[in-house]
């Protein structure tokens, strides 16, 4: 560190404080390039407004208010008592959207956890263990994959709807519809999970590291789930948030078709349902609970986008 | 040969084979050896000769399928490693027996701190809480000369440099006081101030921990150092077998003759080119039925190709695998 040399040389000079500092965890590299995706913060920011707009708004609504019905009131538009204004029975659409916000993104997380669970599980056994355990799996795979999963979705529905009965958790009282819902909508949205899973497995149980984990006595369910697994968490994180969207646009659907979760519980895919036909005389009807799952499916998908390129290990920014 | 104590380790007539669409590969063909409690024993031979085959099919590490056992024993402590059923081989694998790897930038996991890494061997084999465990990680660290180790244990691979990621694979290998330790060309992937130092720390813990080791390379010169015996593999055969100076100063097959020939020295002219041997080693897709060195052998004679001679005995405590009396041979070059 003579001065002939700092005075000649152009390279930059580290500061003592840069020297000393330790190396980046993987965490701290992740979301340095999260925060360069202005689209994903974007959407993250969006997603925790609407999480609150869900969970703090009903602090100041009730949920006996959100399903009260006056059919004096019905089809009134936005106003400063209604500011959504009112459905056809006469529902307050401001507080339905908050509880069926909750409805709505419970159904896409716990659906999301059924669907990873199902996801890795079969796409690790399969990966893993190879051979005819990973040719039934795959071929159970592509089967299901092979039914149309709204014609699943919708006879599911009707088959099981009213046999669960209404259960009580955190001081809601949640229709069974909502249960069946979530079940269904897991089990019809594993299939790529456990194929992009499989996949992982199949490359990464090739590596030394797991030769050497198997040598020190490492059992084959603590190399999948300690040594394996946590190196393919990056597209199982990208595949799950994702599937968050896919859930609530599933619900959505079958809910718009009126053989999702049943009313009174509100979810922002049943408030839509008979809003079409007053489609041009009360567009606050679908306007409203439209635009949450608009901006909903939208933020997860440019957080999604975001975190694929934040976990993306061949990345070279940082 | 001695008889008054049993070896650690008597593998017998050991064959693997795996099976390929290309056909099937003849890795390893009927190999025997033993290995006595405290001893080093250097495996030499170049790479695909099935030195680590013979290493991994003992431990039972061999995937099967496309491999296959066909036949053998590897009697370790009166217990058949052959037919040990894995439930008890994950016991065994880290706890009695350890192995580093050749390359250790791709052999620790690199999504997980190498404290965890450690902890977790002490944990399933010792039966430690995380407290204990770490406490003998850093122990361990220190032991195999990481400087700081209390604070690196939160670390990943990638934060340590080659030579210490290679400590890091020691020390795991170590967590458990092994009797017997599987070394498979761990210095292979190092620098050569690196690798003496490697050679430096495993001779230093085989003295202090009193461990038997197997030290497989294709560097004589680094057996020279460390081994008390040799095996000389080739194309899936042992050729040739002896205590180290033995081999060295009289070596009895010609592979070996060839392997030393072609060792850098430093004792000689810069001018001179190195030997090297002819050819290539054989197709391990057929099964042989000659000497499988017969195509690059200087000494060969016609009984070479119609059959593969048997390991016998040359001297006390040598064995060779050849027809041919190379000493009094007149064929060939001599060294």
């Amino acid at each position: 560190m003579g001065d002939a040399v700092s005075a000649t040389t152009n390279i930059p000079r580290l500061s003592q404080d840069e020297i000393e500092s330790p190396p980046l965890s993987l965490g701290q590299l992740t979301w340095r390039r999260f925060r360069r995706h202005k689209m994903a913060i974007f959407g993250a920011v969006v997603l925790i407004l609407l999480v609150l707009y869900s969970f703090i708004g009903s602090f100041f609504l009730s949920e006996k208010y959100a399903n009260y019905t006056d059919t004096n009131l019905r089809l009134q538009a936005p106003s400063s008592t209604h500011p959504f204004g009112t459905d056809s029975v006469g529902r307050d659409v401001l507080a339905r959207t908050i509880y069926g916000g909750q409805i709505s993104l419970l159904i896409g997380l716990t659906a999301v956890t059924i669907e990873t669970i199902a996801g890795v599980l079969v796409g690790a056994a399969a990966g893993y263990y190879g051979g005819w355990i990973d040719a039934v799996l795959m071929r159970i795979t592509e089967a299901v994959l092979n039914i149309p999963e709204l014609f699943l979705l919708i006879v599911m529905a009707k088959e099981f709807a009213g046999k669960i009965p209404t259960i009580t958790l955190l001081g809601r009282e949640f229709s069974g519809s909502v249960i069946v819902i979530v079940v269904i909508i897991g089990l019809t949205s594993w299939m790529y999970l456990a194929r992009i899973v499989r996949a992982e497995f199949l490359s990464l149980k090739e590596n030394d590291f797991i030769l050497a984990a198997r040598a020190t006595g490492t059992s084959n369910n603590g190399i999948i789930f300690r040594h394996i697994l946590p190196n393919s968490m990056a597209p199982i994180i990208v595949t799950a948030t994702l599937g968050v969207a896919n859930a609530i646009l599933a619900e959505a659907y079958i809910s718009f078709l009126g053989l999702g979760v049943q009313p009174p519980t509100a979810t922002w895919g049943n408030m839509l349902d008979g809003a079409n036909s007053y489609l041009e005389s009360a567009p606050w009807l679908w306007f409203f609970p439209g635009m949450l799952i608009l901006l909903t499916v939208l933020s997860i998908n440019f957080l999604g986008d975001g975190l694929r390129d934040a976990l993306d290990p061949h990345s070279r920014a940082v | 040969m001695d008889n008054h104590s049993t070896p650690l380790l008597q593998v017998e007539d050991l064959r693997t084979r795996f099976h390929i669409p290309e056909g099937t590969v003849f890795a390893v063909n009927g190999i025997s050896f033993s290995i006595k409690e405290g001893e080093t024993l250097g495996v030499v031979g170049e790479s695909g000769c099935g030195k680590s085959v013979t290493m991994l099919s003992i431990l039972g590490l061999i995937p099967i399928p496309p491999g296959e056992i066909v036949s053998g024993k590897a009697i370790f402590r009166d217990r058949d490693l052959i037919k040990l059923p894995e439930s008890e081989f994950e016991h065994l694998r880290g706890n009695e027996v350890a192995m580093i790897f050749q390359d250790p930038m791709t052999s620790l996991n690199p999504v997980l701190t190498i404290g965890r890494q450690i902890t977790e061997t002490v944990r399933t084999h010792l039966g430690m809480n995380q407290e204990a465990a770490e406490k003998t990680a850093i122990e361990l660290l220190e032991r195999v000369g990481i400087p700081e180790a209390a604070s690196r244990l939160g670390n990943y691979p990638h934060q340590f440099s080659g030579g210490m990621r290679q400590r890091v694979m020691i020390a795991m290998a170590l967590s458990c006081n092994p009797s017997l330790l599987i070394a498979d060309e761990p210095t292979t992937a190092l620098d050569v101030t690196i690798q003496a130092q490697i050679v430096e720390l495993v001779l230093h813990l085989r003295e202090q921990l009193h461990m038997t080791i197997i030290w497989i390379t294709h560097d004589l010169g680094v057996v020279a150092g460390l081994a008390d015996r040799v095996i000389v593999m080739y194309a899936g055969y042992i050729v040739e077998e002896a205590l180290v100076d033995d081999l060295y100063e009289n070596p009895c097959h010609p592979y070996t003759v060839a392997l030393l020939g072609a060792l850098p020295r430093v004792d000689r002219r810069r001018d001179h080119r190195l030997n090297s041997i002819p050819g290539a080693p054989p197709n391990l897709l057929v099964e042989p039925h000659s000497c499988p060195f017969a195509a690059r052998c200087t000494y060969v004679i016609d009984k070479c190709r119609v059959e593969n001679p048997p390991l016998l005995s040359v001297a006390p405590d040598h064995k060779s695998a050849c027809w041919v009396d190379i000493k009094s041979s007149t064929t060939g070059i001599t060294r």
